[in-house]
């Protein structure tokens, strides 16, 4: 509870500072670790319990990446994994590798200590990428892959290290048993994420518990999380992957909203942590080495990302490319923590080379500053367009008979909406329409802030329950007031409600139609098609008018039933009146 | 008052019947009733229209031109709202003496409204329909307002064309109020 305290308190101060200083939110978090670690005023003490749950905030972000990468679009970014991650993961490495042996070390110490300089930080750089709205951008697809590459890389460049130094890994196993593992967990993973977690997940919507759903997506979470782990691959890979397999799910909204502000939290406690670690000790009595060392660090890493840069024809943002990673990793940590563990590296070299990583994290926001000032133009505007881009312009709340009939003419004129039900066995049916439906409560602020609220430009409220509908319509007045509703009502009641309240348009559900029934009536009865329809459209006038002026006397059931009772009798004088026109004009004398 | 009976069906995409009605807009006293986006049913509300052209002395009548005539909607108006009692015939007085300009826009140049055009007859062909609606209903006929060929008619001509409209109407203004005087 009291180290709770001091998080929260360190984050609360320094996150806010540093954002107001346009630095960002991870200088942030890292500051804040520094002031509270060892060598700040040592509130914390034990650095190590933190950094486990800390981990779980990469997990948790890996996830959520996941979730919002169809498995389409992954199978598209092959290329860029693969061939753009083991590019950049040669190039950096070797020179990075020849930049240690200039310095004095063996070239086994030098290859190890070289590709694990090379990777980067997947939580620095993409929380810098979501801050920045750039991970939809072709540049930052080329960086996310990367960073994918260097996540699957890392497990066997740990496993490498050892065999450098030819000591044995302490009671490991052989290399063809960790491999199976490897392949085995991951497919056991897809396995699960196919027909295991979509059901179980139904199962646990139904239920209908909130606290239920959001303990049953973390633990899904923790649980893949463990599975990779006990695999011995990246916990955050494994979440990654969970994510990407439930991205096509109807429960993609729910996760994302659920799980959001632990991510947050944990994130910021990851960075904290990184914080934590930094040894000043070390920077105050060799403060010209560890210096030289994080700026020829980032100088040749940067030099060489630009050189990727180009290799993989990012024309625009290459500078950009190369300062978003041009830090070292957390994996950098492990491997070096292993290479002196096998007697790769001396105790000296572990903490210098730990202190640069370090160091160049919390460069990393400076680094991106210092980009947005060389280069202040051009790239504000294409970001604005894409982030447009990816969203629908209209959210529709609510699919069953009525917002489906609403949704289905939109959709057919190729207008894009985020659509949302409740009923999980309804959006289910649904999907297997090939309707892109998603579960969740509309009226929940997290679940319309993840379908865009923000940035729609219309809600149709379609949802049948009176109660949700009036919470769903008063959550978006008070948190997106610009946003236009488009409703249903059930009833008339339900249609002062919602008139008090604001709201742009309000159709009663069953007036149209009861309408159109009594016009077919008129016609039965041998009035002309067109009368008929002259005589509804004159009711319809009529009707909304008196309904409408009733409005400011809603609550005063007495004066309303006086007001309807007058409405009643002058319509008829004016069907009279009307009537009496109509024979005179078109009575069959005449030329007509 | 001035009161503009606009009949565009799509308002957004109209270009010369939108640019006159910009010109115009930001005049005193004008009350602009866009009839396909007050009544996109074909439900023209009669009581409604007629308490407007009560209010005015002035009526606009602003449109494309369709089939040598009114667009399908402003045909219906005058159906539904020009009605005997009202417009004509015993106690149809309601708009004597008010006046009533005619103002459309067409696809065809000038030349193409002649005997040796496509339209083979000039323009003034085509006006008697209108105006004998309007004369048959007391009012008083004014000198069309026509601008030809809308299509392609480039935007600097346009303004002048919306200019000359307003004109026409500040100086009608200003006569009433000398004969008022």
């Amino acid at each position: 509870m009291h180290e709770a305290l001091i998080f929260l308190a360190a984050a609360v101060i320094c996150v806010p500072i540093a954002a107001r200083l346009g630095l960002g939110s991870v200088l942030g978090y890292l500051i804040a670790g520094v002031a509270i670690g060892p060598w700040g005023f040592g509130f914390i003490g034990d650095v190590d319990s933190t950094q486990n749950l800390a981990e779980l905030g990469v997990v948790l972000m890996l996830f959520v990446i996941g979730l919002e990468l169809e498995p389409k679009r992954l199978g598209s970014m092959r290329a860029t994994v693969f061939g753009g991650g083991s590019l950049q993961l040669a190039m950096s490495g070797a020179v990075l590798m020849g930049a240690l042996m200039a310095l004095g070390l063996v070239w086994q110490a030098a290859l190890a200590g070289g590709l694990a300089l090379a990777l980067s930080s997947t939580a620095i750089s993409t929380q810098a990428m979501t801050e920045r709205g750039e991970l939809d951008t072709p540049t930052g697809r080329a960086a996310f892959g990367i960073l994918l590459f260097q996540d699957i890389a890392a497990i066997p460049l740990i496993a490498l290290v050892p065999l450098l130094a030819r000591v044995e890994t302490p009671g490991g196993n052989p290399l063809w048993m960790r491999v199976g593992l490897a392949v085995a967990a991951i497919a056991g993973v897809v396995v699960l994420g196919r027909y295991f977690i979509r059901p179980a997940l139904r199962l646990i919507a139904r239920v209908d518990v909130r606290e239920l759903f959001t303990a049953f997506a973390l633990l899904l979470v923790i649980g893949v999380a463990e599975l990779m782990s006990l695999a011995g691959l990246s916990m955050a890979m494994g979440a990654f992957l969970a994510g990407v397999l439930l991205a096509s799910s109807e429960f993609r909204h729910a996760l994302e909203s659920d799980i959001e502000p632990f991510k947050g939290l944990l994130l910021g406690l990851f960075f904290i942590s990184v914080g934590m670690t930094i040894d000043f000790g070390l920077l105050a009595s060799r403060p010209a080495a560890v210096l030289l060392l994080v700026a020829g660090f980032v100088a040749l890493k940067f030099a060489s990302l630009w050189a990727v840069a180009r290799l993989l024809d990012i024309c625009r943002e290459r500078w950009l490319f190369a300062a978003l990673l041009a830090q070292g990793g957390e994996f950098a940590f492990v491997v070096f923590g292993v290479a002196r563990e096998s007697k790769l590296f001396s105790a000296e070299w572990e903490a210098l080379l730990t202190i640069t990583v370090a160091l160049s994290m919390a460069l990393t926001p400076l680094l991106l500053l210092l980009h947005d000032r060389l280069t202040a133009r051009g790239t504000k505007i294409e970001r604005a367009a894409d982030t447009i881009d990816a969203q629908a312009p209209v959210i529709i709340a609510g699919f069953g008979r009525f917002g489906q009939i609403v949704g289905r003419l939109l959709l057919a004129n190729d207008i894009r909406a985020v659509v949302l039900d409740h009923d999980p066995d309804q959006v289910e049916s649904l999907r297997k329409f090939g309707y892109r439906v998603f579960y969740g409560d509309a009226t929940r602020l997290d679940l319309l802030e993840a379908a865009g609220a923000r940035r729609a430009r219309l809600l149709v409220n379609a949802i049948d329950d009176v109660e949700s509908s009036i919470a769903l319509v008063d959550r978006v007045r008070a948190n997106f007031p610009d946003l236009p509703i488009v409703s249903r009502a059930r009833n008339v009641s339900h249609y002062f409600e919602l008139k008090l309240r604001g709201v742009e348009v309000a159709e009663r559900e069953t007036f149209e139609a009861a309408l159109r029934v009594g016009r077919s009536a008129l016609e039965r009865l041998g009035i002309d098609r067109f009368r008929a329809r002259e005589l509804a459209d004159a009711f319809r006038r009529h009707n909304i008018a008196s309904v409408d002026a009733t409005l400011p006397f809603y609550q005063d059931e007495a004066r309303r039933m006086s007001m309807a009772k007058q409405g009643r009798e002058e319509l008829e004088q004016q069907f009279a009146r009307d009537r009496e026109r109509f024979e005179r004009e078109h009575g069959g004398a005449g030329w007509k | 008052m001035i009161l503009v009976i606009l009949a565009h069906p799509y308002p957004r995409r109209s270009r010369a019947c939108a640019a006159l009605v910009e010109a115009i807009r930001d005049l005193p006293e004008v009350e602009i009733r866009s009839l396909y986006d007050l009544y996109p049913d074909f439900d023209v509300d009669r009581a409604a229209e007629q308490a407007a052209l009560a209010r005015a002395r002035l009526v606009v009548w602003l449109h494309p031109l369709f089939w040598y005539t009114a667009p399908g909607l402003m045909k219906h108006w005058f159906d539904e709202v020009l009605v005997r009692g009202f417009a004509y015939g015993p106690g149809g007085d309601a708009l004597a003496g008010k006046d009533v300009l005619w103002a459309t826009t067409t696809g065809g140049d000038e030349w193409a409204f002649s005997e040796a055009g496509r339209h083979q007859r000039p323009f003034d062909a085509f006006v008697p329909v209108i105006e004998q609606t309007a004369r048959f209903c007391g009012l008083n006929w004014l000198a069309p307002f026509v601008v030809h060929g809308a299509h392609e008619i480039p935007d600097e001509a346009l303004r002048d064309a919306g200019r000359s409209l307003r004109e026409r109407l500040v100086a009608w203004r200003a006569t009433v109020e000398t004969r008022n005087a």
